[in-house]
This record gives C-alpha cells, structure tokens and sequence, in this order.
C-alpha cells in the first residue's frame, strides 16, 4: 500500500542502521512513547538493529493498557445491565476486570458489541430508542476528537439514550511525570506521531527545554522509527534538545485545529489515575458540565468498587522505561496475554504483550 | 490502539450536515468522517483512525527521509 510499503524496505533500513552507528559515539536511552510504535518496533526488530549502546525503552503510550482496572469494572457493571448495550473498539474486550473480562459478560448474556468507529454506536443508539447506548470513550488525543464527535452529534441530535464512559488519557503529562520519577534513564523521546497530528507539537517544546531532552516526532513504520532514532541520536550527540518532526508526510507543527476545536467543546483536562503509573494532575480529559447528561458515570451509579492489583506486577517500571519485559519473574509464565496480570500485558500494543507475541522463544 | 491507516478519498457527500466519504485502503473501501479535514478533495490520501480523518497525507514530504538517505550516500561515496 502507498505510503506503508516503502518504509518497510530493508535497504533503507540497512542504511538508516549504518547512519545511527556512525552517529552514536556515547550509549543513549531514548523512548518511544506510543504503544503502536512499541508493537511495530519490537515485531520487526528494530530495538535490536541499533548499535550497541543505543537502548529503546518501552513508554506508557497504550490506552488500552493504562486504563484503570477500577475503570474496567465500571465498564463491567454497566455492561451487565438490562437494557444496556455497551459499545466498545475490539481491544478493550479482553482486557480482564476483577470478574472477568467484557466477552465472558457477553457470553453470559449481557449486549456488549464492537464498534469500529464511535459513529456506530451513535447510529446504534438513533436506531434503537428503546436501549440505552453507552460507548466506552478510551484513547488518547488521536481517539479524542472521534469520540468527541459522537458525544457532539448525540447532544445535537437529542439522543438521550446515547451516553460515554468517558477515560480519556493525555500524553505530555505522563512523559513529564516519566521525567521526573526517581532514577529516571530516558535521555530523548521518539513522540507520539498521531497524538501530534491533532495536537501539534505546542506542548512538547516546553518538556524538551525544561528537561533537556530531544523530542523527535516519529511515525510508525521501520524507517520511520530508524530516521527518528538517527534524528533523536544527532540531537543528543550535538547536546541539543529540540521538538523535530520525522513523521513530517502526516504531522504539522499547528496539529488539526478542526479537531482541537471540538476537544474544547466538549472536553476539559481532569486528573487522571493510570494503570501502573498512579494518578497524573491534568493528564486526562472529562466531559464538560454541559454534556453531563451523556456522561455514563452519572447515568449509571455504579457502588464503591474495590480492586487490587497483583503485587508481582512490575508495570508501573516498564512504563517509566526502568524495567524490561524479560526482568519479571511472572513475565510469560504466571503472566500471559490469556491471563494478564498487569497493564502491560492486557494488549498487544503493550511491551510485555508484544515480547509475549514475537520474543517468547528466544527469552 | 493510535493505528491510523493511509488510504485514498474515492468520494466525498455531505450526511445528515457531517461531512463523508468512502476511502479505499488497498481495494477495500470503508464509510469515514471527513469533518476533520473540510480542505480535502477526491483522490487525495488521509490518514485513517476509528473511521476519523485525521490529516491529508503530504506527498512532498513522504519523500524527505528517501532524499536524506541519497545524501547519506553522497557522503559515503
């Protein structure tokens, strides 16, 4: 396909691998912020083409992992409802709660379905006036503005029975809290290259000042990670500490001010608790005061859930970049892609999913 | 879960006052909400996320990193 296939092309790459060994006169920790890029990378190996030295860890860039497990069983106990129908995108659905994940609920009965766009389930909710439609509104600014669109639409539309469990999660302030947690190793990031086609790359250039850290905006695809890890290398040998953009064919510096119009209107920042990392100030996004009558939570009181993470789990290090999949004792053992016990395990966009899936063997 | 997939606007129609369009991605072609990117004409790539247009794909720019890897030959021969 245009625009995919030639940045898989192993001669690029080849030389992309040259140009990095030449540059890289020190060892650097540099990471990738987003769960796509964390799945691509570890699929086609690319951590493991860079010279020695020149280490990629693994950030906290999976929505679906970082969603709180008290969150899940939020979803579970509106999901299991009469006369509910509970949306969701498909990799939300294994993701285990306390009692067992959305498709053993669907198995038991309850209307759970998948949705491939948040649009699905605003037409599900304009044909089915009789249900209550609840969409699960997760992701990050890339996912936003859809899933803004829907509550948008339904507000305008006046379809009272379409609502959103809203858990939106933001990017440049759980980067700011991996740069401020103790023991910190991460010395430059390859950015979230789709969170900045919405957002632009305004809020970036006050981290990498503040922190002296290169942020090199980066795509997905092997050369794309390559050309970004040259990039963010050349920065950091050069003692500089700048916003650049790789992925240039797709991001611009404004971002998508359409989009971002629309966060604002129906959006504001809250704080936010994240699988493995704890509660961020202003890293996720909430409904306003005026869509409340969309807002899932309010429509749905749901008791005091209690919930305990596996105290094996060490998460919350894979994602500040201090742990590897292969440290933890549990990893594909007690801890499988089945079975999670922790953020990094729920999907496949995150580190311990991914090592699981391509890396077992050889670990 | 941020997968966005580039494909091609084959066509473009206003639906209940939300702008639309079917794109195709390598001959399958799916329903997507343009209203994103309102500046967007028939034969022009996007980028593709949860049925959501994020951005117009720059052709001009999809070729930079192929020029910065002619330089880095140069360099080496």
């Amino acid at each position: 396909m245009k625009f995919i296939d030639e940045y898989r092309e192993a001669d690029a790459v080849a030389r992309l691998c040259d140009a990095i060994a030449a540059a890289a006169t020190h060892p650097w920790v540099v990471m990738e912020v987003c769960g796509g890029q964390t799945h691509s990378i570890v699929r086609y190996g690319v951590d493991r083409l860079l010279p020695p030295g020149v280490e990629l860890v693994h950030g906290p860039g999976c929505p679906v992992c970082v969603t709180p497990l008290q969150t899940i069983d939020r979803a579970h106990a509106i999901a299991a409802r009469p006369g509910v129908i509970f949306c969701s995108f498909g990799d939300m659905l294994r993701v285990p709660g306390s009692h067992g994940d959305l498709l053993s609920l669907r198995a038991r009965g309850a209307d759970v379905r998948v949705v491939y766009s948040p649009l699905d389930a605003l037409a599900l909710a304009a044909a089915r006036p009789d249900r209550e439609v609840v969409f699960f509104a997760i992701g990050f600014e890339t996912t936003a503005p859809a899933n803004a669109m829907a509550i948008a639409l339904a507000h305008k539309r006046r379809l009272s029975n379409f609502s959103a469990l809203v858990s939106h999660v933001l990017v440049p302030p759980a980067i700011a809290s991996i740069l401020q947690s103790p023991g910190n190793r991460v010395q430059g990031f390859l950015g979230p290259g789709h969170v900045c086609t919405i957002m632009g790359t305004a809020e970036y250039a006050p981290i990498a000042r503040r922190y002296r850290v290169p942020i090199v905006i980066t795509g997905f695809e092997p050369v794309d990670l390559l050309d970004g890890m040259l990039r963010c290398v050349r920065q950091l040998e050069a003692g500089r500490a700048e916003v650049e953009i790789q992925y240039s064919r797709v991001v611009r510096d404004e971002g998508n001010a359409h989009a971002r119009a629309l966060l604002d209107e129906v959006f504001e920042p809250c704080d936010r608790a994240w699988r493995g990392l704890g509660t961020i100030p202003k890293s996720g996004f909430k409904l306003r005061a005026e869509l409340r009558d969309h807002d899932a939570e309010r429509r749905f009181e749901v008791d005091t859930l209690v919930t305990r993470e596996s105290p094996l789990c060490i998460s919350g290090r894979i994602l500040k970049g201090l742990a590897k999949p292969c440290d933890c004792s549990a990893f594909g053992t007690r801890c499988t892609p089945e079975s999670p016990l922790g953020a990094t395990m729920v999907s496949s966009e995150g580190a311990c999913a991914a090592y699981y899936l391509y890396r077992k063997a050889a670990s | 879960m941020c997968l966005g997939v580039p494909g091609r606007i084959v066509d473009i129609a206003e639906e209940a006052g939300v702008l639309m369009g079917r794109v195709e991605f390598g001959g399958v072609a799916r329903k997507v909400c343009l209203a994103h990117v309102p500046d967007v004409a028939v034969g022009e790539y996007v980028l593709v996320h949860v049925g959501f247009a994020l951005s117009k794909l720059d052709e001009a720019e999809a070729h930079r990193v192929f020029e910065l890897l002619r330089e880095l030959d140069e360099v080496s021969t």
